[in-house]
């Protein structure tokens, strides 16, 4: 039998804020364990919570960019749950009111090459709540340590809708969910310091039939590529048991990427009992039109925004802007360096940037910051390729002096004496003496094979000594035969 | 004859520090021999901290020296129910949960009396977590009524009570879930007032029922309340339910403030089990008002037989949440019999909560649980609403509402066993709660075994000047207060 994998997708995303969620004590990775707490997040008795704005201005941001409706007052409910890593033993969330219902992110499944776009699909949301996040526990021998470093931290969840049905199209729901985050500055979405968190609801069904089956929910997903082993491991397995007739049955498992096997963590009947109810410590917050408004400003284009206005404003090709769209900071790089070189050279400034640039910070081991090369360099360098001043098969080792230097193209030119000739009468001369010592290559033009003019080319560059520029060669080379 | 300083007013003693009469440290000295002396016999006291205090004393004498004196509360000594966090003291809730702990910060509350010079003294008894309503429920030991040693003080702010009644304090604090201020209050003859909720920080308060607990002063005149209260009433950043309000001077505004009033009497406060002496004692300071030329309507409130049930059902469902930080893993008891995480959850939990605490502990676990959300919690909330509709329907006819603090007076120890029946007894007080209004427990007269009893006036929200104004008018020709009791 055929069999059709459906996948819901819970996504945790740590909120980068200064201080945690409710509480003055700055938020931070790598920290000495229990250095970021206080009275509150230690939840020594009779502290209170006070909400930071600004996780929930992020929230906010990215229910807007993801077309979310944003509820009128943000409510908040305990979660109850005894465990080591909650100091208050409950959690304080969002329940039956999400601040986020509604939306979608739309996603690119894999093309049919590299260089060819994918298929693009909405993947509906379900909701967005803001949470707080607990802290850590280490394991050593025999002994089990607490870290509260990272216990409330700002945290939300994404939750989607059951509509996806390949672990590609998990994986390209994850990759675009995090540029989006990325591009709201809302978090790094660094998934080795949990910044991303992802649990998958997986179930198969018969293809054709309507009915879901029995969800499994498998944790612990965590690194992108943890996401589509496991889900493809969790679907062959569900698959394997339906098969030999076996149930599945409504669990919560765990995935070790590591081996690439999962475990059963607890049954349905061994679910929580979370006994939500409305944190009596938290008054509900207003959300109005002009808050919501002020944020919708401050919201970042989308990245399949920015992409289509590259192919339409810049005509760039899908294979630079499927390297660029991934990172903002290189977008904007783009659109500066694009903007100095002026009309019709932003897809050779996208050139240089993907390959070049890149290649070089990659050799250099810089970050996009870090590298000397100003976007107006390449910018001018790019013209003065553009202009004949530059030919272009010097000009990769002049990107290389650029940056290496933080020198812009010109005086590199200049320095080394890789300017192209311009002098009309000496290339004229060049030129003449070409045509004059190759009778044979004359005689082809004259009876109409056009490419016998690169014969002539040769012995103008190597008089030239490289630096000629082959356009106004060409044009010479033409002006003078049709003389002759 | 004047009263020994350690019987004298806030409002009398400020005068006499300022004019040099006695000093703070005298003071606290005398209020420390007072507290040895009846503290024995008495039970107030959780702890209390002599060097520190007369610590605190000897700079706010030099303060006074130096012309910096910080106000009205300077040099005073006001004990604090041990549910306030003091930085560097004990912080218990009477209970074995918290036997060892030590505040590492202040409560709101405790830095603004700081701030006003006020020397935090003493660490009074309670019902464990604030849970009870006769202070028997300590885990460390009873607390007993300075008017009658046999009787109880009321509960669960029964030490802050007693400690003041005896002479062991100028002031206290306590905090008030379903009058655990006010009962205690009319038990032991001094004035106690809850604030509207939000008046006054919870920040350091140890939680009972989020939604409910208020901080509030226990003090021997409505004057001096009105002191306590403005220096500890006010919007806090750490408190996210406290009231963006300018605070009034209380004490200046309760004297602006002139009747006559409209007194509402409510109809289903004055029913059956209510004690023959204390209702006759509530219906001569009724006849009081009349005389003043005050208006004295009967209102009702419907809802008042559903409050009981709606109270115990919300105050139980948020401490199941709020007592469940306790549980060994960062602080406070920890059973060294566990051999895992679960064990040392469920050990810890049952040698660390008294009897008490763990009943409201799974009753509010219940009401909360799956199933059942709708049926109880969210009831109690719906009644909740209609408690509190009930109080503003009637203030559209009246400014204030009078009713009994307690049905009866302080009653023997050990004499209530039956949880219920004290659930019972909280009926005249925990609407105020529900409804988050003002009220004030004010002495009215002792009974023929001469147990001391108290009315309750029942105030609009943020309005607590007017409703001390109104409370004055009695107090005045009065002074039950004054009468101390002989240990």
């Amino acid at each position: 039998m055929q069999y059709e994998a459906v996948i819901g997708l819970e996504v945790h995303v740590q909120i980068r804020t200064e201080s945690k969620i409710f509480a003055r004590v700055r938020t931070g990775y790598g920290f000495e364990p229990n250095t970021l707490t206080d009275p509150v997040v230690l939840a020594l008795p009779g502290v209170l919570p006070v909400m930071n704005k600004a996780a929930l201005d992020a929230v906010i941001k990215a229910g807007l960019m993801l077309g979310c409706r944003i509820a009128p007052v943000c409510k908040w409910d305990r979660k109850n749950y005894f465990y080591p890593d909650s100091p208050k033993n409950y959690q304080i969330s969002q329940y039956d009111q999400p601040i986020c219902s509604g939306g979608s992110v739309e996603i690119e499944l894999p093309g049919a090459a590299r260089n060819l776009m994918g298929e693009h699909r909405r993947i509906p949301l379900t909701r967005i709540h803001l949470e707080e996040d607990v802290g850590k526990l280490n394991h050593a021998a025999g002994d089990s340590l607490i870290d509260f470093n990272r216990a409330g931290t700002p945290l939300m969840e994404i939750v989607s809708e059951p509509a996806m049905h390949s672990p590609d199209e998990a994986f390209a729901y994850l990759t675009a969910l995090r540029t989006v985050m990325i591009y709201a500055g809302i978090s790094d979405c660094d998934m080795e310091k949990g910044q991303l968190r992802c649990d998958a609801n997986i179930s198969i069904r018969p293809k054709g039939e309507q009915k879901l089956g029995t969800k499994v929910e498998l944790k612990n997903l965590n690194s992108i590529s943890f996401v589509r082993d496991g889900i493809s491991h969790e679907i062959k397995r569900q698959i394997a048991l339906l098969s030999s007739g076996g149930k599945i049955s409504q669990e919560t498992r765990d995935y070790d990427g590591m081996t690439g096997t999962s475990q059963a963590l607890r049954s349905k009947e061994m679910a929580h009992d979370y006994r939500y109810f409305p944190d009596p410590d938290l008054m509900p917050v207003k959300v109005d039109d002009a808050w919501k408004d002020q944020l919708q400003a401050e919201c970042a284009e989308l990245p399949f925004e920015k992409q289509r206005r590259f192919f339409e404003q810049y005509r760039l090709p899908y294979t630079i802007t499927s390297v660029l769209i991934p990172d903002r900071g290189l977008c904007d790089y783009f659109e500066k360096a694009a903007g100095h070189a002026g009309e019709g050279r932003a897809q050779a400034v996208g050139n240089w940037i993907v390959n070049d640039l890149l290649r070089e910070m990659n050799v250099q081991k810089q970050s996009l910051a870090e590298s000397k090369v100003r976007p107006e360099h390449i910018a001018e360098l790019v013209k003065l390729i553009d202009e004949g001043t530059l030919l272009s098969n010097l000009a990769k080792d002049v990107f290389v002096e650029m940056a290496a230097t933080g020198m812009p193209p010109a005086p590199i030119i200049e320095a080394r004496g890789l300017k192209a000739t311009t002098s009309v009468d000496e290339l004229e001369r060049w030129c003449r003496e070409a045509i004059q010592s190759n009778a044979k290559s004359l005689a082809d033009f004259k009876a109409g094979k056009d490419s016998a003019i690169n014969a002539f080319k040769g012995p103008v560059m190597k008089a030239a000594k490289g630096k000629a520029n082959p356009k106004l060669v060409d044009e010479t080379l033409r002006r003078l035969l049709a003389q002759m | 004859m004047t009263p020994p300083h350690y019987f004298c007013t806030i409002a009398s003693l400020s005068d006499a520090l300022r004019v040099g009469k006695v000093s703070s440290l005298q003071l606290m000295r005398e209020v420390i021999a007072r507290t040895r002396e009846v503290e024995p016999r008495v039970g107030a006291f959780n702890s209390f901290d002599e060097e520190d205090a007369l610590a605190q004393a000897s700079a706010s004498d030099l303060r006074r020296a130096e012309g910096r004196t910080l106000g009205l509360l300077d040099g005073i000594p006001i004990g604090l129910k041990d549910v306030i966090a003091v930085e560097g003291q004990p912080l218990t809730a009477s209970s074995r949960m918290l036997a060892n702990f030590v505040s590492p910060y202040d409560a709101t509350v405790t830095r603004k009396l700081k701030a006003a010079g006020a020397i935090c003294w003493g660490r009074l008894n309670l019902d464990e977590f604030a849970m009870g309503s006769s202070t028997e429920n300590s885990a460390f030991k009873p607390t007993y009524n300075p008017y009658n040693l046999e009787c109880v003080p009321g509960g669960s702010s029964g030490g802050s009570a007693a400690a003041l009644a005896a002479g062991c304090a100028i002031a206290t604090l306590g905090s008030d879930t379903g009058g655990s201020i006010r009962q205690p209050a009319s038990f032991c003859n001094v004035v106690g007032l809850k604030p509207t909720y939000g008046l006054v920080s919870r920040y350091g308060l140890v939680a009972f029922a989020s939604s409910l607990d208020q901080i509030g002063p226990m003090t021997r005149t409505l004057e001096d309340a009105a002191i306590v209260l403005g220096a500890i009433a006010g919007h806090d950043r750490n408190d996210s339910t406290s009231y963006p309000a300018q605070v009034p001077d209380y004490r200046s505004a309760m004297t602006a403030i002139r009747g006559p009033w409209r007194i509402g009497i409510p109809r289903e406060y004055f029913g059956e089990g209510l004690d023959p002496e204390v209702e006759s004692a509530v219906q001569s300071a009724i006849a009081h008002y009349r005389k003043l030329g005050c208006e004295i309507r009967t209102v009702s409130l419907p809802h008042t037989q559903y409050g009981i049930a709606a109270y115990y059902i919300i105050a139980t469902a948020e401490c199941s949440s709020n007592l469940a930080r306790f549980d060994g893993v960062r602080y406070g008891h920890r059973s060294i019999e566990a051999k895992d995480v679960n064990e040392l959850y469920f050990k810890s939990r049952a040698e660390g909560f008294g009897q008490e605490v763990k009943r409201r502990i799974v009753l509010g676990t219940y009401v909360l649980s799956s199933g059942y959300y709708d049926a109880y919690y969210l009831r109690a909330q719906k009644v909740r609403a209609l408690i509190r509709n009930d109080f503003l329907a009637a203030y559209r006819d009246v400014d204030a509402i009078l009713t009994p603090v307690a049905p009866t007076p302080a009653f023997r120890h050990g004499a209530k066993k039956d949880p219920l029946e004290l659930y019972l007894s909280d009926i005249y007080t925990i609407g105020v709660n529900l409804a988050g209004l003002p009220a004030v427990s004010i002495p009215c007269g002792f009974t023929s075994a001469g147990l001391p009893m108290g009315m309750q006036l029942v105030g609009q929200p943020f309005r607590e000047a007017e409703l001390l104004a109104i409370g004055r008018a009695y107090e005045r020709e009065h002074p039950w207060a004054e009468r101390h009791p002989s240990l």
